[in-house]
């Protein structure tokens, strides 16, 4: 794992406004090959896949991805709608069938097992969904004991477990309920509650918060942390929402075209986006420049230079601006940016503005930065003051 | 209206009575099975099988399209074979039965399809088989139009029953056309009229009491 502290310097000359990336290496130096053989405890691993392939039609939906699930940790799958997420999380329950590649839950291969087969390796794979699809026609303890009916237990055993669930979700009262008469958060909890009935290995979500507003959001997926921390329960979530990620995924994979275009732990991949994608999914969520500001950017030469400057781990945590301040003779400004902690991690990017006529104090500027184990980007100048 | 044809009367709403609810029953019987026929072997379906829901598509829209009083006395032989006669009330629900149950049969298929899909995708998430996707899902959920859908296929019964008069099967129908409308019987032609009317009626308010109960979509 090569973080972004590890990183040579390296100039990266960029006009943002049209986009145009002199260097765009995607991939390459995170673990995009089977990660698990790099690690000798595949034991531990809940799922893993192995050159997944599914088309559909001449689509190809998902296009050879290989990827592991590790015991107790939240993984998060994201990608923008039509990357092939959905189709990723089914196959991995057997909803989906691939064309090809291996599909390994708890070590047993079970792509190609038939749906007899399939039925009770599922009920130790909890899925929760985008639209919660609990029974309208039952009530809020009959749908979380549904999963324990399946299994054949008898009713007493049901409703004590689905108690003890509805407890830990927080909607004791509303046992007797039926769904419609509840908001989409509380769905959701059911949905969660109904998911983890059969005490599976594994809980799968799909999109579990995208139907709800930020702060239900906010609160589902303190929940799952939560039954993440509490259970050990293995998580495996796919989204289109960074902000999910952030929250509570200890590592991402970002896919593109049915493809894994990145992945490693959250904090860094937040840190040192490499591919397009990744970038413009964080776009949302990180400190980007002011558009009025992008609009002005200019290659050549001009008043004042803006950098971008990112920074994690240790470069984040230090006095880095009143040791540049002290350090440096000329001036500079602080334009836009901020720190952010993921997964306690501090990672922040800022924007500088330094005076441009000066060529020799915009090189002290970024030599001492980079010494900083800071990131420099100079993104362009501005030919006039700002 | 004299005590015998009132006496009359009584017996004919009996065997109406009879008549619609022993083919309500038995196109309940069989109809639901095949709308689940149906909804499970269609394309995407949780037994899909396109030969079998061609095959049964075909036999249902043969039976639909044969006008009720033809039917009727196309399957005499039938009735016969079944009932041992070919007349009267327990012949007619022979008929009755064959014409109810391919048109209740597509009613609860229509109830059967508005089922969300991702309820079956989590029933089968969970580990359900295909019993267990019919018996916690397909039906509980369609339950509100799968009533609604009896309750039009018994005022429908009502009607056809009717017609049964024609094979003898006695009934208010009969009644209405030998008495009401051969005899000029005015009295018994409005008394049939207002005993159907009532008859619909609470076949309806039940119905749709019952409906309103089961739905609990909100």
């Amino acid at each position: 794992m090569r973080s972004a502290l590890e990183r040579g310097p390296q100039l990266r000359f960029q006009m943002a406004r049209t986009g145009n990336r002199m260097n765009q290496h995607i991939t390459a130096s995170r673990e995009i090959a089977d990660p698990t053989r790099e690690r000798p405890d595949a034991s531990q691993d809940v799922v893993r896949l192995v050159d997944l392939k599914r088309r559909f039609g001449a689509m190809p939906a998902i296009d050879g991805i290989s990827l592991t699930v590790r015991k107790g940790e939240i993984l998060g799958i994201i990608g923008r709608s039509g990357a092939g997420k959905s189709t990723l999380i089914r196959c991995l329950n057997g909803l989906e069938r691939p064309d090809s590649g291996e599909v390994f839950i708890e070590g047993r291969e079970i792509s190609r097992l038939g749906e007899r087969d399939l039925q009770p390796l599922r009920r130790r794979i909890g899925m929760i969904f985008q639209h919660f699809n609990l029974l309208s026609a039952k009530t809020v303890e009959d749908n979380v004991a549904l999963p324990l009916k399946i299994e054949g237990r008898p009713k007493a055993e049901r409703l004590a477990r689905a108690a003890e669930l509805l407890d830990l979700v927080g909607l004791s009262e509303k046992a007797k309920a039926y769904p419609a008469s509840l908001s989409g958060g509380q769905k959701q909890r059911v949905g969660i509650a109904r998911a983890l009935a059969a005490r599976p290995a594994l809980l799968l979500s799909d999109e579990a918060t995208s139907a709800l507003d930020p702060e239900t959001t906010r609160s589902i997926l303190a929940l799952l942390k939560d039954i993440n921390r509490q259970l050990g329960l293995t998580i495996l979530l796919i989204t289109h929402e960074m902000e999910v990620i952030r929250s509570i995924a200890d590592r991402v994979a970002v896919i593109d075209a049915g493809r894994i275009v990145e992945q490693g732990p959250v904090w860094s991949v937040f840190a040192d986006p490499q591919s397009d994608i990744t970038k413009s999914l964080l776009g949302a969520i990180r400190p980007q420049l002011p558009a009025e500001l992008a609009a002005r950017l200019v290659p050549g030469a001009g008043v004042e230079t803006i950098l971008r400057v990112d920074v994690a781990g240790e470069a984040a945590s230090s006095p880095l601006l009143s040791d540049l301040a002290a350090t440096i003779t000329g001036p500079f400004r602080l334009v836009h940016g901020g720190i952010d902690h993921i997964q306690q991690q501090p990672v922040g990017t800022l924007f500088l503005s330094v005076p441009g006529s000066d060529a020799r104090h915009l090189a002290e500027v970024i030599t001492f930065l980079r010494s900083r184990q800071a990131r420099v980007e100079v993104l362009g100048h501005v030919a006039d003051s700002v | 209206m004299s005590p015998i044809l009132f006496e009359l009367l009584l017996r004919s709403i009996w065997e109406t009575v009879l008549m619609t609810a022993a083919s309500g029953l038995i196109s309940l019987v069989f109809g639901l099975p095949l709308g689940l026929a149906l909804i499970a072997t269609e394309r995407g379906g949780i037994a899909e099988n396109l030969w079998v829901n061609r095959a049964l598509g075909a036999v249902i829209n043969g039976f639909r399209s044969v006008p009720f009083i033809i039917l009727l006395v196309a399957l005499i032989p039938l009735t016969r074979l079944i009932v041992g006669t070919s007349i009267g009330t327990w012949a007619a629900i022979v008929p009755l039965s064959i014409a109810a149950t391919p048109y209740y049969a597509r009613i609860a298929e229509v109830s059967l399809r508005e089922v969300d899909k991702g309820l079956i995708e989590a029933a089968r998430a969970m580990g359900g088989n295909r019993w267990t996707i019919i018996r916690e899902v397909l039906v509980p959920e369609a339950l509100p139009g799968i009533v609604a859908g009896f309750t039009v296929t018994l005022v429908t019964l009502i009607g056809a029953s009717a017609m049964a008069g024609a094979i003898g099967a006695g009934g208010l129908g009969d009644l209405a056309i030998r008495y009401g409308y051969q005899r000029f019987e005015t009295s018994v032609m409005v008394a049939v009229v207002i005993v159907l009317i009532v008859l619909v009626c609470g076949i309806q308010w039940v119905g749709d009491r019952l409906v309103v109960r089961l739905d609990r979509r909100g």
